[in-house]
């Protein structure tokens, strides 16, 4: 039983993470209706910026953190504003080319200047407290938290402002909005700024929960991540949190259980069939096509 | 400038009759296969701009192959590796485990043939859940076929596991890339002007009026997705069988984003389009090899220019004249003309 709920803390750790890295996926699809394939490597940067914050500036956490966000949130506008916004009339899949090329650039660039791992410094004192058979480390509980107050502000911008109010319009539609007096090109670059910046704040989390980064990390984390807003209904805010704590329970139970190579071909496998069952993910409609 | 531009269009035409010659292509594809068995046999060429030869082709055959599903169907597969790394496993089991020491060279073409027979059967499970899933619900698809066939093998320890296969000769040689080549760009680009292709370009263009006009969409997405995989598991064998050591690492997400790039590169729906967008890409890569890491950074940078300068591709849904059959082109010329007299028609 507590080895069940061990690994049930463990989960939430892992889902908070692709929870926050999945919404940024999301929150730009709602809106552009474009997959940002460099996103996963944003969440990379940001990490990186937490090492060089920790280790060049030596600031604490919070500092660090909201550095760490700030800058992958510049660095997200950034790249809207060169790289997708000239490409917003050309067809879907040349923004999706131009994405997976950011994030190859993001990758490379990031190799050619820091060859080698990095080791992010400790930066929060880790507690480990004993409850019979069950420890729980302080560093799992801030993780958790802070992903989990990080989503209800998201939640409550989108939901309850003005701004979330023209995001959830534009993605209703993209013609009508900046009739009303709504400046499409600043709600775009603040939900870039937004959603980079969770994906940054993750990659500052993912860093003090697995020290050792390196510049391909955020591939394969970014690609589940992505699944996961797939599965929770890509658009859907939501969804994207339900999907990555989906898809970080299963992956951890999966290691519980089996042995821990089969990992990808458990949870994998089950999202195929997920996906078969409900084509549109979770919490996502069915889009009724016209002829 | 404006020399420049009439030689340009004289040259143009000059290539334009030549190509539209009964006996261009019979003699282009003979000089070819020659000049490559001449390579072979000589090696009057080096051997490394031989293998980037071989890699050229190799490349033109995934490029081609994905441009059916991505260009032509409008689907969105980011999983093509993983069909080449059933034909690479296939093939190189084969010729490893099975196939009788002396008789390698004659056993080969079988191997890379049941290894794209292999990707086939891969291909139909894939085509499946195509028929409820489209758009970015499909590339998820794709995409968690190719993670799982990359954990399944290495889970497999009987190939080798995370640690590879080898034991391969150096079998693919610079004849047979040139014929496997020659071969898929000429069934994909006859399936695509046959009546069949008129049936996967409906899909693209609107999936239920192509399904009110009569079109099996279900069989045309079978065939499509057959086909293609067919030729990225005869693309994966061919390349196991020339670097003589696979292991699945090799076929992870970044060797799909590798394909991506070389479609959109070239343009999506043009067999000459994939062919420029491979062999551009594949010898950029290598003459810029001098710049060690930060060819890398440049190449993703150029991409991202080119995408914004020109977002359909070099091509970009253009084909070539050599690709076009005749019966096109005089459609075409013959539309010109009546659009032309209707204009002069009218004051």
């Amino acid at each position: 039983m507590a080895y069940i709920f061990q690994q049930a803390l463990n989960a939430l750790q892992l889902g908070s993470i692709y929870a926050l890295i999945a919404l940024g996926y999301t929150m730009v699809y709602g809106i552009l209706t474009m997959i940002n394939f460099a996103h996963g490597d944003l969440f990379m940067v940001g990490a990186f910026f937490c090492f060089l914050i920790a280790v060049y500036l030596k600031l604490s956490f919070v500092p660090t953190l909201l550095l760490s966000m700030l800058g992958v949130a510049c660095l997200g506008v950034v790249i809207e504003r060169f790289a997708y916004k000239p490409l917003r009339s050309a067809p879907r899949v040349s923004a999706i080319i131009t994405a997976l090329g950011v994030g190859l650039f993001l990758e490379n660039f990031t190799l050619a200047l820091s060859p080698y791992p990095k080791h992010i410094p400790q930066l929060l004192e880790n507690i480990t407290w004993t409850i019979g058979s069950l420890s729980i480390s302080s560093l799992q509980i801030i993780v958790i938290a802070l992903s989990l107050v990080l989503m209800f502000i998201l939640d409550f911008i989108v939901h309850h402002t003005k701004a979330g109010m023209a995001m959830r319009a534009i993605s209703w539609d993209k013609t009508i909005v900046p009739l009303m007096g709504v400046s499409v090109n600043k709600i775009i670059s603040l939900t870039f700024a937004i959603g980079t910046g969770l994906g940054g704040a993750a990659g500052v989390m993912y860093g003090l929960a697995y020290p050792v980064i390196d510049p391909y990390m955020g591939i394969m984390v970014g690609w589940k991540a992505f699944i996961c807003a797939v599965v929770g209904g890509i658009g859907n805010v939501r969804g994207a949190m339900i999907g990555g704590f989906i898809l970080g329970a299963v992956e951890i139970m999966v290691a519980a259980f089996f042995p821990s190579t089969y990992r990808d071909v458990v949870a994998f496998t089950l999202l195929l069939i997920l996906l078969i069952v409900r084509p549109y993910g979770i919490l996502g409609k069915p889009q009724p096509q016209k002829v | 400038m404006s020399s420049i531009k009439t030689t340009y269009h004289a040259l143009l035409a000059k290539w334009h009759t030549l190509t539209g010659h009964k006996l261009f292509w019979p003699v282009f594809m003979a000089a070819g296969l020659v000049f490559c068995i001449a390579v072979d046999t000589f090696d009057f060429v080096d051997l490394y701009l031989q293998l980037i030869l071989i890699y050229v082709g190799i490349n033109i055959i995934l490029t081609v192959s994905l441009n059916l599903i991505n260009g032509y169907m409008g689907e969105f597969s980011v999983g093509h590796a993983g069909f080449m790394a059933v034909g690479a496993y296939v093939a190189s089991l084969l010729t490893v485990h099975v196939c009788p020491a002396g008789a390698q060279n004659l056993f080969f073409p079988l191997a890379i043939l049941t290894g794209g027979i292999g990707a086939a059967l891969v291909g139909f499970l894939v085509a499946i859940p195509s028929f409820k899933t489209r758009g970015d619900y499909l590339a998820i698809v794709t995409l968690a076929f190719c993670m799982i066939v990359k954990s399944i093998l290495e889970n497999i320890d009987a190939v080798g596991g995370p640690r590879g296969l080898l034991g391969m000769e150096k079998l693919t040689t610079l004849p047979w890339v040139f014929f496997w080549t020659a071969l898929s760009v000429w069934v994909i680009r006859n399936l695509v002007y046959s009546n069949f292709g008129r049936g996967v370009l409906s899909i693209r263009e609107d999936e239920i009026a192509s399904d009110l006009m009569s079109v099996n969409t279900r069989q045309v997405k079978i065939i499509a997705f057959i086909v293609s995989s067919f030729f990225a598991g005869i693309a994966g064998g061919l390349f196991a069988h020339a670097l003589q050591f696979i292991n699945p690492r090799m076929f992870d997400i970044l060797k799909s984003t590798d394909i991506l790039i070389m479609v959109y590169l070239g343009g999506i729906g043009s067999i000459s389009g994939s062919i420029i967008g491979a062999v551009i890409y594949t010898i950029l890569l290598e003459v810029l090899r001098p710049m060690g890491i930060w060819r890398m950074v440049l190449m993703p940078l150029m991409l991202v220019l080119l995408m914004i300068y020109r977002p359909r591709g070099i091509m970009g849904m253009k084909e070539a004249r050599m690709f076009t059959p005749l019966r096109d082109l005089v459609t075409e010329k013959l539309w010109r003309q009546k659009k032309k007299e209707a204009t002069d028609a009218t004051p």
